[in-house]
């Protein structure tokens, strides 16, 4: 009744009796609600038992994970050195932004990739990418931030953003303006997914930067260096908290290159606005002096992730600005084969020195009537008249009396028909025909008739530039051949063929080459005074000459050849030009006499200065890019 | 009588047993938010503790025969601060559950509202004077529970409205409920479960999903229980000491300081640290059950076994979520926990416990 008698208001309360209101009736229930308490305890304990007994080690790996983060340290790549030492390629510095994948959540990339400047499907594909890598595998987003993404990164980077975003200090490539030496110096890119897989990349880890082409790929792991790595204990904003440890990267070397910037720089003036390619070399060495192909494009374009676009659009360019022609540009070399079809001749002894043709301004050959490039004829010619005027109609006798597998045999031997061995990827072979060549690739039998073709370089004939410069170098050497090379060796390179002509027969082929340009010859107009350049021009026919008077193109009008070097005994330098539709070959020679003119006169000018000078290219070269704000 | 009412009458064991709970709380609470903002939170709970300490001493002194008494004053007064709370209250993680008091403290109705339920229940369970429960007293009861329980879980606060449902189900089962309706009562709950799930908001389906498989979404909806899970699994058994646990300090764990405190506790102190708590916990409610068995009347046995079964309850869903046992839900751990609301609510709960106590041989 207490329980009544508490209250004031009895109306609250029933007015019911008291029966019933002892608790012993629930003992048994809170019996059983006490098994209940016991087993909740049970079930808890069991779960924390499971958690920090039985899998304590699965569980400290876990935690030891989530603080534990391996950043990369990049390896500066190696600069990139003409000869004489000047920097043809630089580093600059500048932040990489990547995405870290054990912080990612899939709602941030929509947002991250539109303050990015990106597609969000191409992050969301990019994402997909990496889905086979352990997750502390970052993913590089985006190099060479610009003000306004780095801004965005500033902002969002961590606490209540995105987490996932980190920079990274990097450095990157700073290439000449214009184009200047891009086939031979090559570019770098994000490894593709066909490169990962194939073994020549099998070390590189998905987003590493590589050579892609010339110099850069060829020598891409003296350049690249070794990435170090910095572990970090971070928290769950990923901000670090301390140094673990640190592995330095080991910087990538810097590539002396046997290139003059010099020589390159007025290859490169001359070639402005024309296509085609020039390749000069020292034959004593094989050492490159200077490789231009045009057109050119910007590395520069390359060196921070091209965008999709921009590189379809290189691809899809008619002129093929990508395609390196010193290297793979495959034509049918015209005269300029004249003189090793002359070193043939006298080396086999189809023709001596007596040996002399008259010209009519054509002959008739196994039924077809050939035509000599000089409508009037030359009268009769000697070898040397010969070659110094390109008398196709003595040629084509040499050639029938040679043979074509005696043709084949000694353009081979000058390293026709094979690569060269240049250090540079992608170098394409030509083609040397011969009676056999024919049978392998066309199942049908060599005509006397495509004999006449070959020895005035047409018909199935095919070299390369530097094949060329090659060939005729190592002619001029006295039938040793250096292997060219843009890196320059400890020691001086063996020889990689030494072909074994008669000192005599050599100098004759030299004479003939030296009276193109200082005798009567098809490239007079291209003579440099005290300067005894020697060479031989070549107009290779695209179409034939009716065709071109019926439907004129510019594309087809005659690829326009020079071979030169000087001077005429132990020379120094070889150069070979090739103007596409250039029309003739005398157009070629002035600009083969503008680099050679431009080695002696450098020669001169080191005579007397013990510095080199400051180079010619400095206008070519980027300055050092402002290094951006320090965070 | 008033020899019985003194304060060396108090339940001595369990008060200390509380502040024992509420003294490794705050010790932890210290741990986890040393290098956060929430870094002056260790001691604030130790003024929650000095103010529960008092509420819990005030909760003695009037007879809960008189609080049973108001109960539908207090029930009208609870249902009024719930139907103002979202009205005045401004969204805190994405609900509204606090009423703002001013000088930066707020006040969470739905945690004294649980002392109101379990008056209520105790007053109209033992007012039936029968050993057995009818149906209609089950729908009656159900419905005065499932008013504001409906109100909190509309906050929405499921989490919180879920704790009514032990107090109700303590009261029906000491108030005799007949095993037969117990087992109509679930059949037509299972019946009713995919209902439930239409009813759920996206968030709740998606921690029950979280639940059953945490590994579906780790970085996001997931990323609470793994991390919760690696935290108890990396204490081991002896745990990483205190301030040591790197899930804790470097903040991998969410909320280390309020509903996974315990999560930290076990990464810093290991399963002999949960060992201990869990016994403390056990003695807590053993006791409470023990001042059940010696309530005067029904009324006093239904508060002890409605304050048991929801402390119960707590824990269950507290710890069980940071070992990846129960889903994740907004729970926190009684005694242990950062908050005032549920420090003071829990203590008054200890009141009652000993008003019931000191009442024991009044009948």
């Amino acid at each position: 009744m207490r329980y009544l008698r508490a209250e004031k208001d009895p109306d609250s309360i029933p007015e019911r009796p008291l029966f019933g209101d002892e608790t012993r009736f629930a003992a048994g229930r809170i019996a059983v609600f006490q098994y209940v308490i016991v087993a909740v305890f049970i079930y808890l304990l069991l779960g924390y038992w499971d958690l920090q007994v039985l899998n304590q080690e699965f569980y400290s790996e876990k935690a030891e994970q989530n603080q534990i983060k391996s950043l990369p340290i990049l390896a500066p790549r190696g600069k990139i050195l003409d000869r004489d030492g000047r920097v043809i390629v630089d580093n600059h510095e500048s932040y990489r932004l990547i995405l870290s994948r054990d912080s990612l959540r899939p709602a941030h990339l929509r947002p991250i990739a539109l303050g990015l400047n990106m597609e969000p499907a191409e992050l969301e594909a990019k994402v997909r990418r990496y889905q086979n890598q352990p997750t502390w595998f970052a993913i590089p987003l985006k190099e060479e931030l610009s003000p306004d993404e780095l801004a965005f990164v500033e902002a969002f980077r961590g606490q209540n953003g995105f987490p996932e975003l980190e920079l990274i200090r990097s450095q990157y490539r700073v290439y000449p303006k214009g184009g200047l030496a891009a086939h031979l110096l090559g570019y770098v890119g994000e490894i593709s997914d066909a490169e990962l897989n194939s073994p020549e990349w099998a070390h590189h880890n998905p987003g590493d930067l590589i050579g892609k082409a010339g110099v850069e790929r060829y020598y891409n792991d003296l350049l690249s260096g070794v990435d170090g790595q910095r572990q970090v204990r971070v928290d769950n904003r990923m901000n670090t908290r301390e140094v673990l440890g640190v592995k330095d990267a080991i910087p990538g070397r810097n590539l002396r290159l046997t290139i003059d910037l010099d020589l390159q720089v007025v290859a490169e003036l001359a070639m402005e606005g024309k296509r085609g390619a020039v390749v000069a070399l020292d034959p004593r060495t094989g050492e490159v002096l200077a490789l231009v192909s045009r057109p050119a494009f910007d590395p520069n374009r390359f060196a921070s992730r091209i965008s999709a676009r921009e590189f379809n659009e290189l691809i899809q360019d008619p002129y093929r600005p990508l395609f390196n022609r010193a290297l793979q540009a495959q034509l049918a070399p015209g005269s300029t084969f004249k003189p090793i079809l002359a070193l043939a001749a006298l080396e086999s002894g189809a023709i001596d020195d007596s040996f002399t043709v008259h010209c009519t301004g054509g002959a008739t050959w196994y039924g077809r009537y050939f035509k000599c490039h000089r409508r009037g004829g030359h009268g009769t010619v000697n070898l040397k008249t010969a070659i110094a005027q390109s008398c196709d109609v003595f040629f084509y006798a040499v050639g029938n009396r040679v043979g074509i597998d005696t043709i084949a045999e000694y353009a081979e031997m000058v390293g026709l028909g094979a690569r060269t061995g240049i250090d540079l990827p992608g170098e394409k072979e030509g083609v040397v025909p011969s009676s056999k060549w024919k049978i392998r690739t066309q199942r049908e039998k060599w005509y006397a008739g495509e004999t006449i073709s070959v020895a005035i370089g047409q018909g199935a004939l095919t070299v390369t530039p530097i094949q060329l410069a090659y060939a005729i170098g190592g002619i001029a050497n006295g039938g040793v051949f250096m292997r060219p090379h843009l890196v320059r060796q400890e020691k001086t390179e063996p020889p990689a063929r030494i072909a074994g002509f008669r000192p005599e027969n050599v100098r004759k082929v030299v004479d003939g080459m030296c009276a193109v340009v200082n005798g009567w010859g098809t490239a007079a107009a291209s003579r440099i005074p005290d300067i005894e350049m020697c060479g031989k021009t070549g107009t290779a026919q695209l179409a034939s000459n009716d065709l071109l008077r019926l439907k004129n193109h510019e594309d087809w009008h005659d690829n326009a050849w020079f071979v030169g070097f000087a001077p005429g005994t132990n020379p120094e330098i070889v150069v070979a030009v090739l103007w596409e539709n250039g029309a003739h070959g005398d157009m070629a020679a002035p600009i083969a006499r503008d680099v050679i003119k431009a080695y002696f006169d450098k020669k001169a000018r080191m005579k007397k200065l013990a510095q080199p000078p400051a180079s010619l290219a400095s206008a070519w070269l980027v300055p050092p890019a402002l290094d951006r704000e320090k965070r | 009588m008033a020899v019985y009412r003194s304060v060396r009458n108090l339940d001595w064991a369990l008060i200390l047993v509380a502040v024992a709970l509420a003294g490794l709380g705050i010790l932890q609470i210290y741990s986890a938010t040393i290098d956060t903002a929430w870094r002056g939170a260790w001691w604030k709970q130790g003024v929650y503790l000095c103010a529960g300490f008092f509420l819990m001493w005030l909760m003695t002194r009037i007879d809960y025969h008189t609080l049973l008494g108001q109960v539908p004053a207090l029930y009208m007064i609870s249902l009024g601060l719930l139907v103002l709370t979202p009205l005045v209250g401004g969204y805190v993680w994405g609900s509204k559950r606090w009423i703002p008091l001013g000088f930066g403290f707020k006040f969470q109705p739905s945690e004294f509202v649980k002392l109101v339920i379990v008056l209520l229940v105790a007053r109209y369970v033992s007012e039936l004077r029968s050993d057995r429960l009818d149906v209609r007293d089950l729908v009656k009861l159900g419905l005065l529970v499932g008013i504001p329980g409906g109100l909190v879980a509309a906050q929405p606060d499921l989490g919180t409205s879920l704790t009514y449902l032990p107090v109700l189900l303590a009261g029906l089962f000491f108030g005799g409920m007949r095993w037969q309706h117990a087992a109509l009562i679930l059949v037509a709950g299972a019946l009713l479960m995919p209902v439930g799930w239409f009813m759920l908001k996206d968030y709740q389906k998606a921690r029950l999903e979280t639940f059953l498989d945490p590994m579906k979404d780790p970085m996001g909806k997931g990323y609470q229980v793994i991390q919760s899970k690696i935290a108890v699994g990396a204490g081991g058994i002896w745990g990483r000491g205190v301030t040591r646990g790197s899930q804790t300090q470097l903040r991998f764990l969410p909320v280390a300081h309020t509903d996974f405190l315990i999560s930290a506790f076990a990464e810093e102190h290991g399963f002999v640290g949960i060992l201990v708590v869990f016994g403390l916990y056990f003695l807590l409610l053993m006791q409470i059950v023990q001042n059940a068995q010696a309530a005067p009347d029904r009324a006093g046995m239904l508060i002890c076994m409605g304050i048991c079964s929801l402390l119960l309850f707590h824990l269950l869903v507290n710890a069980g979520m940071a070992a990846g046992r129960m889903p994740v839900t907004g729970i926190p751990l009684p005694l242990m926990s950062y908050g005032g609301s549920s420090m003071l609510s829990v203590f008054m709960m200890l009141g009652l416990v000993n008003n019931v106590r000191l009442r024991r041989f009044a009948a």
